[in-house]
């Protein structure tokens, strides 16, 4: 499904990631944690398209393509989704709206009619109940004045209306209590099928206790210098990242 | 201004004067008179004036606008006026600078309440209209006010007395279809103590040259509430001189919602005097394209203690178009625990968009809570990213953060049937490429 080889990136003319490799087939849950600095955002913002990233070597296949040829919105039509570390605030813009003009793009992608209204609210309120969302929400503006456990949910909310191929996680769990990140876990754990995968970026193991993931990779001064199971991931949480670092090294 | 220009206006005024209404009273007379030698003194502001530095109406001078009318108001097309005719309210149509009785609706007016047109007002109730007239602003405020007090031909008269509530909105639709016809209006609007209204001005146009020119004078009294709404969608070469001045009693509301939309050169001047504990919340947005020109000036004067005002005005500047906010709030040395606010945010879509921006705060008083802020800017890169990310494309995205911008104004609006109206004239001035209106 994706195939990450020898992905060099420069922001400016700083080296960020150096020699990234990663095979990640469907179904498969990745999740890749690192210290910070290590080049993890850096990671999910290539694969997601966002401008100011310099690729200057290597590749990356997603479905047989040349993911690193297209723009954003045609990787997430085609079913590469971000759920963003920060997710952003656009006032005048409800989610209900967002959510719609999503969901026919991708249609309209893909060669489909435009959802119909009634199926589409009924499939919406459905997948608001599952994430413990308020229906008020829905017609609000995006992320406007939503806490930061509201944010997170209201994210993971987008990947269960537009089911993406592959889903990018980029440190979902950061800023969320133990309940709001149950809620969340829950919501991917939902989400999980034999024809998707999921690429999780964590700076924490705390979110691998609800996920369990299939691999867990060490991201540290831009490349993996370690890959293992998820017992890789509570060898971190007790020895720390120094660790790995030192072994690599 | 020289003085040939000047003398078209003040020789178009012979042949005007005798036709405009309230001839047999003579304290309008004097009123008029005394503004038509203001005026003739005075002539049109010029770029010297602090006030009207970004804003040049030598356009106006130059060319001469007509007062004398040769259309019929049965040639009006009536499909194209009831576009912009509300449902559900009371609706006063003035037709180049005339009442018209034929397309006016005020059917369920309560008795109680007053809604004529100035004509009908001067006739029927002119002690009242006295009581009022020029009350609010004076010649001295700018030669655009003295010109209306000479020069008004009708306009709108509103008097809702105490503890009336008047259910249905006010609407006066303001139209000119005459090319090169000046239209002077002259509206006054009085809501007694206690009283609530909500009344809505509306300004549109044909596509050729005129000018329109209307002063509104308001009076809110003892928690009385009046929302005002100003829709000014006028042709793409008229000019507008718009001037809402306001005065209001103690534990007063008053709210304004300003849209301007249309006309090659267009100026509103809002002015409010507050007095103890009173509020008034001024929202404004402006929308310009091609080589529009769009000046908005508001002038909050807290005269006494404990009032708030809360204002935001909105700006979106397309191609080569130019905005202006200037936006004034003076506390008065008397004016202890005022809470001010005011914010102007600015949105430039192309290089070549323009916007002066100037807020001033004159604080005299030393308990008091003043904030205000101004932005100019372009679009958030990170929110066209986060829309392109959920599939959007980028142009749709510029669309839709643009539309978004602005459509919190129209937001604020509690009519529905007005925000609908809105919604359509925001779209129509816009790029909407990939906007769906039947999902907003």
């Amino acid at each position: 499904m994706l195939s990450i080889e020898n992905l060099h990136v420069n922001v400016g003319d700083k080296p960020i990631l150096k020699g990234v490799n990663l095979q990640i087939k469907p179904g498969e849950v990745h999740a890749i944690m690192g210290p910070n600095g290590a080049g993890k955002s850096t990671l999910s913002h290539v694969l997601s398209g966002k401008a100011g990233y310099n690729v200057t070597e290597g590749s990356v296949t997603y479905a047989a393509e040349n993911l690193l040829d297209m723009d954003p919105e045609i990787r997430a039509r085609k079913g590469v989704f971000l759920a963003f570390q920060y997710p952003v605030e656009i006032p005048g813009v409800s989610n209900i709206y967002l959510l719609k003009a999503a969901l026919n793009s991708i249609r309209k992608y893909q060669g489909l009619d435009e959802v119909d209204a009634m199926d589409f609210l009924a499939m919406v309120k459905d997948k608001v109940k599952l994430l413990q969302i308020d229906e008020k929400f829905l017609y609000r503006a995006v992320n406007e004045g939503f806490s930061g456990g509201e944010k997170k949910r209201n994210e993971i909310l987008q990947a269960a209306i537009l089911e993406p191929k592959l889903c990018i996680l980029d440190e979902t769990d950061s800023g969320l209590d133990i309940d709001a990140l149950k809620i969340v876990a829950d919501g991917v754990n939902s989400l999980r099928s034999a024809e998707r995968s999921f690429l999780m970026i964590t700076h924490y193991q705390r979110l691998l206790d609800y996920v369990i993931p299939d691999y867990v990779h060490v991201l540290a001064h831009g490349q993996i210098v370690k890959s293992g199971g998820p017992e890789l991931a509570l060898e971190l949480e007790a020895k720390g990242y120094q660790w790995v670092e030192e072994q690599a090294a | 201004m020289t003085a040939q220009h000047l003398n078209n206006y003040t020789e178009e005024y012979k042949n005007t004067a005798n036709t405009l209404p309230g001839q047999s009273l003579g304290w309008l007379k004097t009123i008029r008179a005394e503004a038509f030698e203001y005026f003739s003194d005075k002539g049109f502001p010029s770029l010297r004036e602090e006030e009207w530095r970004y804003t040049n109406v030598s356009a106006i001078e130059k060319k001469l606008f007509s007062a004398q009318l040769n259309l019929d108001e049965s040639e009006l097309d009536k499909q194209w006026l009831n576009r912009f005719r509300l449902e559900d309210a009371l609706t006063v149509v003035v037709v180049n600078g005339r009442f018209s009785k034929e397309h006016s609706n005020l059917e369920g007016l309560p008795d109680t309440i007053s809604v004529l047109s100035m004509t009908d007002a001067l006739d029927q109730q002119p002690e009242l209209v006295e009581k009022y007239l020029t009350k609010a602003v004076s010649n001295s405020e700018h030669s655009f006010v003295a010109f209306n007090s000479a020069w008004f031909s009708d306009g709108l008269f509103v008097h809702v007395p105490a503890k009336q509530v008047l259910d249905k909105p006010i609407q006066i639709l303001h139209v000119v279809t005459q090319a090169d016809f000046l239209a002077t209006t002259r509206n006054v609007l009085v809501v007694d103590a206690m009283a609530e209204v909500s009344i809505i001005e509306t300004f549109v146009g044909g596509d050729d040259a005129y000018l329109s020119a209307v002063v509104t004078e308001v009076f809110v009294g003892e928690n009385a509430t009046l929302t005002l709404y100003k829709m000014q969608s006028e042709g793409d070469k008229a000019y507008h001189f718009g001037g809402t001045y306001v005065k209001q009693q103690r534990d007063s509301r008053f709210t304004h919602h300003n849209f301007a939309f249309g006309g090659l050169l267009a100026r509103n001047d809002i002015h409010t005097d507050l007095d103890v504990a009173s509020e008034c919340d001024l929202n404004g947005l402006y929308l310009g394209v091609k080589r529009q020109h769009i000046d908005n000036h508001t002038r909050i004067n807290h005269e006494k203690p404990h009032a708030i005002s809360r204002e935001l005005y909105k700006g979106v500047l397309n191609q080569r178009a130019r905005g202006v906010f200037q936006g004034r709030v003076i506390v008065a040395e008397d004016a202890q625990k005022t809470d001010s606010e005011m914010n102007n945010r600015n949105l430039l879509l192309s290089n070549d968009a323009e916007v002066d921006t100037k807020p001033q705060l004159e604080i005299y008083a030393d308990d008091v809570k003043c904030a205000h802020g101004v932005t100019v800017g372009q679009l958030d890169e990170k929110s066209i990213f986060y829309l392109q990310s959920r599939c959007v494309d980028e142009e749709t995205a510029r669309n839709m953060l643009t539309f978004a911008f602005a459509n919190e104004m129209v937001d604020k609006v509690k009519l529905k049937n007005l925000r609908d109206l809105l919604l359509l004239q925001l779209l129509n001035r816009f790029p909407q490429a990939g906007i769906d209106k039947e999902w907003l």
